[in-house]
């Protein structure tokens, strides 16, 4: 076998060098590459990071997500709050305000950090919560203020109407503090027995004493008004006693 | 002090409310009152329908005046003339009486004067006559004749015609014209045509309005229709302006009215807890009236249209419902509460020389002066309880003073007629609050409103 593969050889090469042999020159081959460096490894790369928060700014009570991709680290965690993490995650965080996070990767080739942030808007309050119905002035006046009560052809303040008029004093502060543009009548009547007309008068006197002993008591002058309608507008329209004293008074009611 | 002193001196107290209470008399007539004999007239044709109204208002003109004592009219003959005509002079028998028997009567031929000035009529006057409807008018033809006279030229006092619209309006209206006629003979001033202003509650819901009706109580209709309390009115003494006090706006205020326009005047009311009680003056230029503008209620005056306010009483107490003498112009009583329970004041218009009239017993309130000048009315409750007011006159110079009602219900706010003889007031005498005319005397008692409560009653001359 072997002198007939040295013959091919020959043939083969007599063939090639009478094809060939129109060309003057043939170059010589191109070398052969080097064979690859007998190099130490090269030194292992630093941790490489993909760090963010989405979305970045949120209002205080929403969550934002952390995402984050590390590559060649062995050790991953993220301050503040969250710790050590995989690779490769996310997280959702709730911060209360604005936080920038720092990941750190360390890894072989050393330790990279990344931060991102999450601004922390507050939004505005909520409107205060209803409040509960106000009482109307009326309302105020018929549970909180009474009538005060008077002897006949007198607008002297009996002792128990300095009684009365002592709690209206304070109900009539409360009052005015929670309603600032009220303004209270206060009324002057008598009973049926006097004449119409000097009645007027009397009721006059009534609600006019009234309204000083309240101002002593502090009570603001301005927001006082009185009015007599002497006889004219009874509660009572009996004849006696009992009937003339709940007419002989001073009540108060809402200005209009 | 001894107890001798002591009783001296109650003894004079008792003296000088003795004195204080001797009465002082209006003078309603002079001398003996003259009975008048009226029997009903009778209306030709369509008057007929409007005769029961005309002898009613004839009847009542007459009857309330006081002048005269009214002859029954069941003691009336049955031949009642209707004009002069029909008189017929009895005639004497022609035959001689015989001896023993008595003399022969005259024989009647008919209506006499005689009929009427004998027993049982005893009349001194008789008013006769009759009514038609003639060219659509209603006519009266009215006599007043002296039946005390012998012939018939001489008994004749007057004799007229009267007309009118074809209505009960107009039979009533030639009434009161032919009994004005006849007051005039006897020195009597008619009312016909004066009207009183007062309050009613009638329009329900609490309301107050001021209402006016003839003096006789006919024509009653509403000034106001504001739904509020509208009270206290007061008339100019010439009866062309109304004043009073509304809560119309809320707070009381005075309103001023023109009776001649039915329209609203300017007036500036103070603004004020208390403004009431409004008076004109005798010229009807300026109102007095009561506020509690400066504190206390006290008596201002001020113009007719509010400008010009001035304060004219000045106390601590209560100060109410001046009114102005309308003789003078320059007194002015008023009701004050400075001594204690009201009592009844008087000051002249610059507020000075104030003097008490009453003697401080009750309480008195309401004072209304008499044309005069001289005379006030007012309501007390002297000798009785709280409220029970009693209608009084007093002389202001004297201080003398007479009682009219006796404790029949509240009698209040008295007011005299144009006439100086009668006095409206309010009443509830009759179990509701009610407006009602008397003579100066306390008779006469006539009611004239019955719908509804009504007080505060104000005579005005037109």
């Amino acid at each position: 076998m072997t002198k007939r593969n040295i013959g091919v050889v020959l043939l083969t090469l007599s063939l090639f060098f009478i094809a060939a042999g129109c060309k003057k020159k043939v170059p010589p081959p191109p070398p052969p590459p080097p064979p690859p460096a007998e190099t130490p490894a090269p030194p292992p790369a630093k941790p490489s990071i993909q760090f963010s928060a989405e979305p970045s700014t949120i209002e205080r009570g929403n969550a934002a997500t952390l995402n984050w991709t590390v590559s060649d680290a062995t050790d991953v965690s993220i301050t503040p709050g969250v710790g050590t993490v995989t690779a490769r995650g996310s997280r959702q965080v709730y911060p209360t305000e604005t936080t920038t996070y720092t990941l750190t990767a360390k890894g072989p080739g050393g330790t990279s950090t990344a931060t991102a942030t999450v601004t922390v808007t507050v939004p505005p309050p909520p409107p205060p919560p209803p409040a509960p119905p106000k009482k109307s002035l009326s309302e105020l006046l018929s549970t909180e203020v009474q009538d005060v009560y008077f002897d006949y052809d007198k607008s002297d303040i009996r002792e128990d109407a300095r009684a009365t008029l002592t709690r209206n004093a304070d109900a009539l502060k409360r009052i005015f503090a929670e309603l600032p543009d009220a303004v209270v009548v206060m009324e002057g009547h008598c009973d049926e027995r006097g004449s119409s007309e000097y009645n007027l008068g009397l009721g006059d006197r009534r609600a006019t004493s009234a309204k000083e002993f309240l101002v002593q008591l502090g009570v603001a002058a301005d927001k006082l008004r009185t009015i007599s309608y002497g006889k004219e507008r009874p509660v009572c329209t009996e004849s006696n006693e009992d009937c003339w004293q709940k007419n002989r008074r001073v009540h108060f009611s809402a200005a209009q | 002090m001894t107890k001798k002193t002591v009783w001296i001196g109650s003894c004079v107290v008792v003296a000088v409310i003795v004195l204080a209470a001797q009465d002082v008399k209006i003078e309603l007539t002079r001398g003996d009152r003259a009975s008048i004999a009226v029997p009903d007239f009778r209306g030709a044709g369509e008057a007929q329908q409007y005769m029961n109204v005309f002898n009613q208002t004839l009847w009542s003109d007459l009857e309330e005046s006081g002048l005269y004592r009214m002859a029954p009219k069941s003691l009336y003959p049955l031949q009642v003339p209707q004009r002069p005509e029909d008189f017929r002079p009895p005639v004497m028998p022609s035959k001689p009486a015989r001896r023993g028997e008595p003399p022969p009567r005259p024989v009647s031929r008919g209506p006499w004067l005689t009929d009427w000035s004998d027993p049982p009529v005893n009349a001194n006057y008789l008013a006769f006559g009759y009514t038609a409807a003639q060219a659509g008018q209603f006519v009266l033809r009215g006599w007043l004749y002296n039946v005390r006279q012998a012939d018939l030229t001489n008994a004749q006092v007057f004799g007229k015609t009267y007309l009118a619209p074809l209505s009960e309006e107009g039979a009533r209206k030639v009434a009161h014209e032919f009994a004005a006629d006849i007051l005039k003979q006897f020195g009597g001033t008619s009312l016909a045509g004066t009207k009183i202003y007062f309050v009613s509650s009638r329009g329900g819901k609490g309301t107050k309005e001021i209402w006016v009706m003839d003096y006789d109580g006919s024509n009653q209709r509403p000034i106001t229709q504001y739904g509020s309390t509208s009270i206290t009115p007061a008339v100019s003494p010439d009866g062309t302006k109304l004043a009073f006090t509304t809560y119309q706006r809320g707070n009381p205020a005075i309103f001023v009215f023109s009776l001649e326009t039915g329209r609203r005047l300017p007036f500036y009311s103070p603004v004020s807890s208390m403004v009431a009680t409004p008076d004109f003056t005798p010229d009807g230029q300026r109102i007095v009236f009561s506020s509690s503008v400066g504190g206390w209620p006290q008596i201002y005056i001020a113009n007719t249209d509010g400008s010009g306010l001035r304060r004219i009483s000045y106390s601590s107490s209560i100060d109410m419902e001046p009114a102005v003498n309308p003789k003078t112009g320059t007194d002015i009583v008023f009701v004050s509460g400075r001594s204690g329970p009201p009592q009844i004041y008087r000051m002249n218009i610059e507020g000075a020389d104030v003097q008490r009239l009453t003697t401080g017993e009750g309480e008195a309130v309401n004072p209304a002066w008499h044309p005069n000048g001289q005379h006030i009315a007012f309501a007390w409750t002297r000798g009785y309880a709280p409220g029970n007011y009693n209608i009084f006159v007093m002389d202001v110079a004297t201080r003398q003073f007479t009682q009219l009602t006796h404790g029949a219900g509240r009698n209040e706010n008295p007011s005299w007629a144009p006439d100086g003889r009668h006095i409206v007031f309010s009443s509830n005498r009759s179990g509701s609050n009610q407006i009602w005319t008397m003579l100066a005397d306390g008779t006469q008692l006539k009611q004239l409103t019955t719908q509804g409560q009504n007080e505060m009653p104000v005579w005005a001359n037109k």
